[in-house]
């Protein structure tokens, strides 16, 4: 299986272990990634701003990537949200198509809207699998708690990001449970995270996160998972930063669910980049059971 | 006899005069050279673009400070390591094109090779190579060698600024002025080993000097002969067909008494090349003592660039080093992770004192080469928006005007503004800029430094001088979430300063809780157009009017939810801003809280029983009043 990769911006500026994980897990799949440099912004900053330029700046990457004949593969969630809504946006829009390709022109690029955009957490579940991902887990973890956070862009609006059902979510869950670890049911899982406000109205976008990391605590969380750069840079960074101000403030780590899965791999943290992560996650290696338990299933896979 | 004495202390004192005009001009330029150096680096402890809460740090002290424990602790391994491949390979141009690491390097060698093997030969080659003479090979061969990689690098990047001008790539009147400049040093060098080829002159006082001939010897006729048709020569006296009997004997005179202080001119395949160009007009020029003319133009236009160096684009050979050695030594710690740990200590501070130097140096260590435009994660937003100082190169070029101490124009300054603000900050540009410099943290630097006097320009008078447009639009959008990521860095006071006085312009104290009363006979505006809202908006945001007031947007909003009294704190909740705009009350709904404060998480879109696309419409009404507030501040 091959996909075009794209990271967007915070990736490969602040979440690096993101990247890492990932195309650990991928190359440990047999998934080949293709990074593309050219790639831009996907446009989301730009939506409070000028939702045209947003839109250009969207179209602009999917005609890039149109001229690959692979899926996209996103791992930000805003990323991957943005570029579905600009692509239902220009569907069928011949009058918007053509304002845009005039100016993507200059680089002789041109938008069709013929490409496949998918999330990573969509390529592991619909395009691996559930089954040949089970297979591929080293070793699972035991009484794990984790609450996986689902990510806004990616889950709504659902007629445009179809990449689960927006009332009740499944998905996230499932990829969770494959690693042996539970995944607590919690009323806040597809809930903001706080982080489009960071930098705009800090306090509002502390509460948000604060209600909804105590929801997870309360339900038991031992880490919360995402699959998003933007909530993970919230969880991490700016949890940390509270938590240091706040001696009475209970840190619940994030962890990428690259990295979670990944570690029941059998891959090792330092290639997962956990101690690129602010808040520390070794502890997680703690609740892998003893026992290779796949080993066989392991065996089978290679055959 | 008097008149050949006068003939003779005429040559002796002109030789005199040209020696000291050579040794004047050298070592004025030299000075201007030197003391220009000096007083750049002096300026770059004394000027700031960036943003630093401490100010009066003694900057220069702790400068040589910095620069001292360096070079004594382990990092002077680094800074080898960064002297071979960066400095000598320049692995980072390599990194980002193979294209322009091969016109670099071939500038960079050929340029650097000519100034030791050919401009320090008395101090360098001569003391190196005891046989060294400018004619014989390989110098001779060497010289056009060098020169020939330096014209090279000259068309490759001629071509490629000029020519194949890719998207992005900006130009500036300094860089063809640098290019300008070293290819006429080159090519009046060339021109002036030809004009000595075909010179007479040249070639007598050789034969005077060296041979101790006469000239009007039969050896020396056949010598010349031999010269004319294989060395370029050009004499009056001598023209084809050439007497074979005059070559065979000048060629026994070349070899006894010539070719062990000189190859053969064809060697210097340049210098031959032009001689054999010039040749038409060969005894003419030489009549009128070509030679010198020539030799002047290429002394004084090697002084003027050295002279300039400080003062023009060359002075990156000076500042683009010391970036790199700095930025492999040590790069600071702007990014989210391990913000706190080692880093911190030891003056790091991503706004020290030290890091506001350095952002002066490396304002200088840019070659404007573009590579940071051309993977700008911006680059649509400069097309759309059409403002140079989105581009990072063009940044650069301002702050630079900055640092001189040129006030920026209030035009400039808004652009300036919008340009540091609209970066996505993938810090891409930090990654791939050749001359390694930290462009991260002097965006975020310099953006917090402009977001400050940003309030001062506003409110000249200060606080009480009952301005109050104090509107920075741009801190109210998702650029924002890097400065609240770096907000440890930022005095407290000033990090919310900018964010209250913004927030009080864009929803103005009196308009903060609702009356109890709408009055419905208020104005409509012609906002809502055919085409959507102005200026533009993603298609179906006029579903306001399917909205049948169930309130389920409200009731979902995670925003809505975290206020006690939202109504009053967000002056309208998402179903009242879907009713205000179905009642053609735009106005209203723009200037309410609300819009400021939604995460667009899209629970209000999502859940909505008529299919109102409540999420898209709050962004519509985000752009409209972003537009209104950035065309009333500017």
């Amino acid at each position: 299986m091959k996909y075009t990769l794209f990271l967007g911006c915070n990736i490969p500026a602040r979440v690096q272990q993101y990247q890492l994980s990932a195309k650990a897990i991928c190359d440990h799949l047999d998934i080949e990634l293709a990074p593309v440099k050219e790639f831009m912004c996907c446009g989301y900053p730009m939506r409070s701003i000028d939702e045209f330029v947003f839109l250009l700046s969207a179209a602009r990457n999917l005609a890039m990537a149109e001229n690959r004949n692979e899926d996209l593969m996103v791992l930000c969630k805003c990323c991957y949200g943005n570029l579905k809504t600009a692509q239902f946006h220009l569907k069928e829009n011949t009058s918007l198509q053509e304002k845009i390709n005039k100016i993507l022109k200059k680089e002789n690029l041109t938008y069709k809207g013929n490409i496949k955009v998918k999330h990573f957490l969509s390529v592991l579940h619909k395009d691996i699998g559930i089954n040949k991902l089970k297979s591929c887990i080293k070793t699972k973890y035991k009484k794990l708690n984790i609450a996986a956070s689902v990510g806004c862009h990616a889950l709504r609006p659902g007629n445009i990001t179809q990449f689960d059902t927006p009332a009740t979510p499944t998905v996230f869950d499932d990829l969770v449970k494959l690693t042996g670890a539970k995944a607590i049911d919690w009323s806040k899982k597809s809930e903001c995270c706080g982080a489009p406000l960071l930098g705009i109205n800090d306090d509002l976008s502390q509460h948000i996160m604060e209600k909804k990391l105590s929801d997870a605590r309360q339900n038991g969380a031992d880490f919360i998972t995402v699959a998003c750069p933007y909530s993970f840079l919230q969880f991490d960074n700016f949890q940390y930063q509270i938590a240091q101000k706040n001696g009475d403030w209970q840190i619940l780590a994030p962890v990428l669910y690259s990295q979670l899965l990944g570690l029941s791999m059998g891959i090792s943290p330092m290639r997962l980049g956990f101690a690129e992560n602010q808040i520390n996650i070794n502890s997680l290696t703690s609740y892998l059971s003893k026992e290779d338990t796949k080993t066989n299933a392991r065996e089978n896979s290679h055959d | 006899m008097a008149v050949s004495i006068r003939f003779v202390l005429n040559v002796v004192n002109s030789i005199g005069r040209l020696v000291m005009f050579f040794d004047i001009l050298l070592y004025a330029s030299l000075m201007i050279c030197f003391i220009g150096i000096s007083y750049r680096i002096f300026f770059w402890t004394k000027k700031s673009i960036g943003y630093h809460p401490s100010s009066g740090t003694q900057r220069l002290s702790s400068l040589i400070r910095g620069v001292v424990s360096t070079l004594f602790s382990l990092s002077i391994f680094r800074l080898v390591k960064s002297l071979i491949f960066d400095v000598l390979l320049q692995g980072r141009i390599l990194k980002t094109s193979l294209l322009r690491w091969v016109m670099h390097i071939l500038m960079f060698i050929g340029f650097t090779a000519l100034i030791i093997m050919h401009a320090l030969d008395a101090i360098i080659t001569e003391n190196l190579f005891t046989y060294y003479y400018s004619t014989i090979n390989p110098f001779f061969f060497l010289r056009s060698l060098f020169g020939l990689m330096v014209l090279l690098g000259i068309i490759i990047a001629i071509l490629r600024r000029y020519i194949f001008k890719p998207a992005r790539l900006k130009n500036a009147k300094s860089d063809l002025f640098a290019l300008i400049l070293v290819f006429i040093i080159i090519l009046s060098g060339i021109a002036l080993e030809g004009i000595k080829m075909t010179s007479v002159s040249e070639f007598t006082v050789m034969v005077e000097d060296y041979a101790g001939l006469d000239y009007e010897d039969e050896d020396i006729i056949a010598l010349e002969t031999y010269w004319v048709k294989e060395f370029a020569l050009v004499s009056a006296r001598i023209e084809s067909p050439f007497d074979s009997n005059a070559l065979t004997l000048g060629l026994e005179t070349h070899e006894t008494n010539c070719m062990d202080c000189h190859s053969p001119n064809k060697s210097a395949f340049l210098g031959y090349i032009a001689a054999k160009m010039l040749s038409p007009v060969a005894i003419f020029l030489d009549k009128r003592n070509g030679v010198s003319i020539f030799y002047y133009f290429h002394i004084i236009s090697c002084f003027l660039a050295l002279a300039l160096v400080p003062f023009s684009k060359m002075f990156h050979m000076v500042a683009t080093p010391i970036s790199l050695f700095t930025n492999a030594v040590k790069a600071p710690p702007v990014t989210n992770n391990n913000t706190t740990g080692n880093h911190m200590i030891s003056g790091n501070h991503p706004m020290s004192g030290n890091q506001l130097t350095k952002q002066l140096m490396e304002l200088d260590a840019c070659t404007h080469c573009s590579t940071c435009n051309l993977n700008c994660s911006a680059g649509m937003i400069y097309e759309a928006v059409q403002n140079d100082y989105i581009l990072p190169s063009q940044k650069i070029l301002a702050l630079k005007k900055a640092a001189n101490g040129q006030e920026l124009m209030s035009k400039e300054f808004t652009a300036l503004f919008q340009g540091l603000y609209l970066c996505t900050n993938c810090d891409r540009c930090t990654v791939v800029c050749p001359s390694g410099i930290h462009l991260k943290s002097l965006w975020i630097s310099s953006r917090e430094n402009l977001i400050q006097q940003n309030l001062i320009r506003q409110n000249p008078g200060g606080q009480n001088s009952g301005q109050t447009n104090s509107a920075n639009p741009f801190i109210l959008t998702g650029f924002s979430f890097v400065r609240g990521l770096n907000k440890s860095f930022i005095e407290q006071k000033d990090y919310n300063e900018p964010l209250t006085k913004t927030f009080e312009t864009v929803i103005p104290p009196e308009k903060t809780g609702i009356s109890d009363t709408i009055d419905l006979d208020a104005p409509k505006n012609e906002f809502y157009t055919q085409t959507g809202l102005y200026p533009f908006s993603l298609p179906q945001t006029d579903t306001f009017s399917h909205c049948f007031g169930c309130r389920n947007c409200s009731t979902i909003c995670p925003v809505v939810a975290d206020f006690d009294h939202p109504q009053n704190q967000l002056t309208l909740m998402p179903h009242q801003i879907m009713y205000s705009m179905g009642l053609g009350m735009v106005d209203l709904a723009k200037d309410s809280a609300m819009i400021w404060n939604c995460l667009g998480c899209y629970q209000c879109q999502e859940n909505c029983p008529q299919n109102v696309n409540v999420c898209d419409i709050l962004f519509a009404l985000k752009n409209k009043t972003f537009n209104l507030l950035q065309e009333s501040s500017s």
